[in-house]
């Protein structure tokens, strides 16, 4: 949203504001209006100046004040991505011998990955990510919540104690009607991401898909029901709840017509078009690719430019134990433009600045390829050594970070396990990594494990923020 | 009615006779409902929420609450109507939606004794069980992982043993006693799992959970000093695993104990009440204290259960929060307290007598709608108070109408959980089974036992789901339980079989005439609109809310 559309909005509100329908429907509006102008100003505030009458940062520390995690579910291949050794040989490389030199002077990626390779200078890559788990649950976990499951206490994702430190200042009377945890398009499951935080900081998962027209957000969009056909059933709503009119202006009735505002202002007001990828230009649409994954980056970015918090891109089909190079032929180009698209975009619109980019998956491949049958040139579960990309918020770009050995397969230089990534990230956003939540127990827990918790760590990521 | 001439306005207005010919013509004899009460702010609307008023005292609770009122000087709301009643003990005593034909049939029985008749058969249904076998659920933590670790089979064997405790109308001390004194295990003793379904097992941690589930308080508010004194008498219990995976041994070992704690074991143990009781070599000291405990004149005991299941009924407290008794938390009617103190203690702990006796009051039957303005009406249930349904209650509601079933996962990876689609809400006996609509709608967590883990408060993300997801959407658009109201045409008849099946009761004359305005009178069948009219009616707050 431009300067100049925002400023559309709030003389749009303030006009509605001062038309007094009588004092109910006035204050009711004016609640409703604050839940966005209080989500608006979280992220707008240093852009547009009058942000800071509404939210306090409670860090002036921070750099960033959104995250988007692209999460390779699955877990890629580093040597097939961003950590190719095309030296390693047949049995080690597979079809992919060329790697794509890029705009950073001895930073080689994968060949399929050519937009990447053209704004090197804008991410960095950490090619030695390592926690040597090589289940998808137990590493999933891990490399999201910075813990090993198993010690009685539920930890929360980072995106639930990120919104958990961004909403502890919001406005309780009147939350934001935008979650500001959002997962395109479907949750992750088994392990609930809220922890112990508990439900309230679950994400919101959109369900349906981008790329199609209309995109089903859940609740959101109905495809086949028009707007008209909204309208009239919200009226047939209201002119039939009949206890809804004997009971007018009790509390809990007013509660009710409070949400059922906030809801209706996302299935028929403006905040429900922030997922509308329909509402960008078709240009912008071809830019970041007409793949699901493509237009789930577009969404994200619409999601960050009205103040969501954490946004995970939840993108399946990493786990390629088969037939790996006919899949990654496929799934590369993908995630190249869809990422590229996004890292540009949000640095041509200065969000780059405030908006973290991290893309990973819970592991990496067996750097030996399977060729034999049923594997047909396969790779395993890999949790040694790993790659990931992170950009933006506070992230220096155009460096590598650590150095795998000469086969990938283990770390040789500057291990980086998840808590010291997860850190530099709440670090970044203002958040101390050493400080303390209060599980609904009554004990502290600490935000990562240290070494007195026997938690390895290679250090946060300082030679990279900037 | 269906002349085009005539205006709604008028009808919506009208009431008495002109209603009553339209309650006529349905087929209604229930002239009492249409009778609009003299509110504090509908005085002139016909609404089918009420019985003609004042209240008039139908037992002892009624003598004690109808009073005070009066004199502080706030008038009760007027009794609620039938189909009021009806809705709310359905859901209230077996969590479950009454069906058409049930509503029907009740809304039509002459008889003047049929509410209380109608509890007595509620009270031996086997939903009764189910619904209450989930509320005992939540407060004694019956769930697989994190953070409590029953494991799914003795998940399986303490919900079933709590169930058919209830079923059974387990006297309430003899199930307490069961429950704190049991050894064996927790597989073929279902309730040592009491113990095991904590995250704390350390002696005071045990007792703090005593003192949470059966005496209602908080124990880590009381004297240090006491808190110690009772955790003595859970010092001697062991846990052992056997060879069978998950299997744990919950037991009385007072050599184990010995041996842990280096010492002599305590000769005398000091009781929360201050006194002091010899510990032997022959008592497991857990039985001590459980005899305490279960004595009738322990205040703690019946106090903290008739307190609990009048809050489950009202939605507050006699003393409120219903798990935090303390001295600074005075009860709003110590009278009705002792009353139902007495009587549990006098029926044998019947907590369905108790039930019966409570359900069976005025107070409980008084219409939704507040008739004072006082803030104080609602601590002193001047009305029914207004809350939405819980969770499952919700979720089944709407499963019933549309012939629905849900989507059930367990966040368990091991063993592989499978759950039927016609599995009810209600009757999950596993914390740790789920689905979206249970987490989105504040079932609680059964993390700590509290109450105040199930949050029935509406939210927007909650509305957004029961106005537009696809979830619902496709409950209602087709589901089996709605093919009917697909291939009908909307009129009256449909529309009152809508409304019995969705709402329990018979539209009004003037939701008739508004539901046939908006279907624009058509004679042509209806194809969607009558599915319109049932989501309206699931989405109103009369369907959402106890009421």
């Amino acid at each position: 949203m431009t300067q100049l559309e925002l400023a559309q909005v709030v003389m749009h509100v303030g006009g509605e504001e001062a038309a007094s329908e009588g004092a109910r429907t006035l204050s009711r509006r004016l609640m409703l209006r604050r839940g966005i102008f209080g989500l608006l100003g979280l992220s707008l505030a240093p852009r547009l100046g009058w942000g800071h009458l509404l939210y306090a940062q409670p860090n002036s520390q921070a750099k960033a004040t959104a995250v988007i995690q692209i999460w390779l579910w699955g877990g890629p291949s580093q040597l097939d991505t961003f950590d190719p050794k095309p030296k390693a040989g047949y049995d080690y490389c597979g079809q992919f011998t060329q790697p794509s030199r890029t705009n950073v002077d001895g930073i080689l990626i994968n060949e399929q990955l050519s937009e990447l390779a053209k704004i090197a200078d804008k991410y960095s890559l950490i090619r030695s990510m390592t926690h040597g788990i090589n289940s998808h649950e137990t590493a999933a976990y891990l490399v999201q919540t910075g813990r090993m499951p198993g010690d009685r206490i539920v930890y929360p994702h980072l995106g639930a104690v990120i919104t958990y430190f961004a909403t502890q200042h919001e406005n309780p009377v009147s939350p934001s009607l935008i979650p500001p945890y959002v997962v395109l398009t479907e949750p992750q499951g088994r392990f609930s991401e809220a922890g112990f935080l508990g439900p309230r900081y679950k994400p919101f998962a959109t369900g349906g898909d981008p790329a199609r027209q209309p995109f089903a957000v859940e609740g959101i969009i109905t495809p086949g029901t028009t707007e008209a056909q909204q309208r009239r059933r919200r009226e047939m709503l209201q002119e039939l709840d009949t206890l809804r009119k004997a009971m007018q202006g009790t509390p809990p009735i007013e509660e009710l017509v409070q949400a059922e505002e906030q809801a209706y202002d996302l299935i028929l007001g403006d905040s429900g078009k922030a997922f509308d990828p329909a509402q960008e230009s078709q240009e912008v649409r071809d830019r970041y690719g007409r793949s699901t994954f493509g237009q789930s980056c577009l969404v994200a970015r619409r999601l960050v430019e009205r103040g969501v918090r954490f946004i995970t891109i939840n993108y399946k089909g990493w786990d390629t134990h088969k037939e790996h190079f006919v899949i990654m032929r496929r799934k590369l180009p993908e995630l190249d433009r869809g990422l590229a698209a996004l890292i540009s975009d949000l640095a041509e619109r200065g969000l780059l600045e405030s908006t973290i980019v991290w893309c990973s998956g819970e592991f990496g491949r067996t750097p030996k390829i399977a060729w034999e049958s049923p594997w047909n040139g396969g790779r395993h579960h890999w949790g040694h050594c790993f790659s990931a990309l992170v950009a933006g918020g506070g992230f220096k770009g155009g460096q590598v970070v650590g150095a795998s050995d000469e086969k990938g397969e283990y770390v040789k230089d500057r291990p980086v396990y998840p808590t010291d990534l997860i850190g530099s990230i709440y670090q970044l956003l203002g958040i101390d990594p050493t400080t303390t939540l209060r599980h609904p127990q009554g004990h502290l827990v600490k935000l990562i494990p240290d070494s007195n918790d026997g938690a390895p760590s290679g250090g946060l990521l300082k030679e990279i923020i900037a | 009615m269906q002349s085009p001439n005539f205006n709604p306005q008028s009808v919506y207005r009208v009431i008495g006779l002109v209603s009553l010919r339209f309650y006529l013509v349905l087929g209604i004899l229930t002239a009492g409902i249409l009778t609009a009460g003299q509110g504090f702010s509908q005085q002139s609307e016909a609404h089918p929420y009420e019985a003609p008023g004042p209240p008039k005292p139908a037992n002892k609770i009624d003598e004690l609450i109808f009073p005070r009122l009066a004199q502080l000087g706030i008038q009760p709301a007027n009794p609620s109507s039938d189909a009021v009643f009806l809705r709310r003990v359905y859901l209230d005593v077996i969590g479950t939606l009454p069906t058409e034909e049930e509503a029907r049939s009740f809304l039509e029985d002459k008889d003047p004794n049929k509410r209380s008749r109608l509890i007595d058969r509620l009270l031996q249904r086997e939903e009764f069980a189910e619904y209450w076998a989930l509320k005992w659920g939540d407060v004694l933590r019956i769930k697989s992982e994190f953070p409590i670790n029953l494991w799914p089979n003795a998940v399986q064997a303490y919900a079933r043993w709590v169930e058919a405790s209830i079923a059974q109308n387990k006297p309430y001390d003899q199930f307490v006693r069961e429950l704190l004194t049991a050894s064996g295990s927790n597989f073929r003793v279902p309730p040592v799992n009491f113990y095991r379904a904590t995250q704390d097992r350390s002696p005071e941690g045990l007792a703090r959970t005593v003192a949470l589930t059966f005496m209602g308080t908080r124990a880590e508010n009381w004297p240090p000093q006491r808190l110690a004194d009772m955790a003595v008498f859970f010092s001697q219990i062991s846990y052992k695993s056997t060879g069978e995976w998950k299997e744990e041994i919950v037991m009385w070992d007072p050599i184990h104990a010995a041996a842990n704690e280096g010492r002599k074991l305590p000769e005398f143990g000091v009781l929360p009440d201050g006194t002091k009781v010899p510990l032997t070599e022959e008592k497991d000291p857990r039985e001590v204290f459980a005899d305490w405990l279960i004595r009738p004149e322990n205040p703690w005991f019946c106090r903290a259960i008739v307190n609990r299941i009048w809050h489950w009924l009202f939605g507050r407290g006699i003393i409120h929060e219903p798990d935090d008794i303390r001295p600074d938390n005075p009860p709003s009617h110590p009278d009705v307290l002792a009353f139902l103190q007495y009587e549990l203690v006098r029926s044998g702990y019947d907590l369905r007598q108790l039930y019966r006796l409570i359900l069976n009051s005025q107070t409980y039957q008084l219409s939704p709608i507040p008739r004072s303005t006082d803030p104080q009406a609602a601590t002193h249930f001047a009305y029914y108070p207004v809350r939405r349904l819980d969770a499952e209650v919700l979720i089944d509601a709407i499963c019933q109408i549309t012939e629905t079933g849900e989507d059930y996962w367990s966040m368990i990876p091991e063993p592989y959980t499978i759950i039927p689609e016609s599995q009810r809400s209600i009757a999950l006996s596993d914390g740790s089974i789920t689905s979206t609509f249970l987490e989105l709608f504040g079932r609680p967590p059964r993390d700590t036992g509290y109450e105040s883990e199930r949050i029935n408060r509406i939210t927007a993300g909650q509305r957004l789901h029961l106005l537009n997801s696809s979830h619902i959407l496709r409950k209602l658009e087709q589901g089996p339980g709605l093919e009917w109201a697909r291939n009908t045409r909307i009129n009256s008849e449909s529309i009152t079989r809508l409304y019995l099946t969705i709402l329990s009761r018979f539209p009004t004359p003037d939701e008739l005439e508004r539901v046939m305005r908006y279907s624009g009178g058509s004679s042509r069948r209806s194809g969607g609109s009558l599915i319109d009219v049932a989501w309206a009616l699931v989405n109103s707050s009369e369907f959402l809310y106890r009421h």
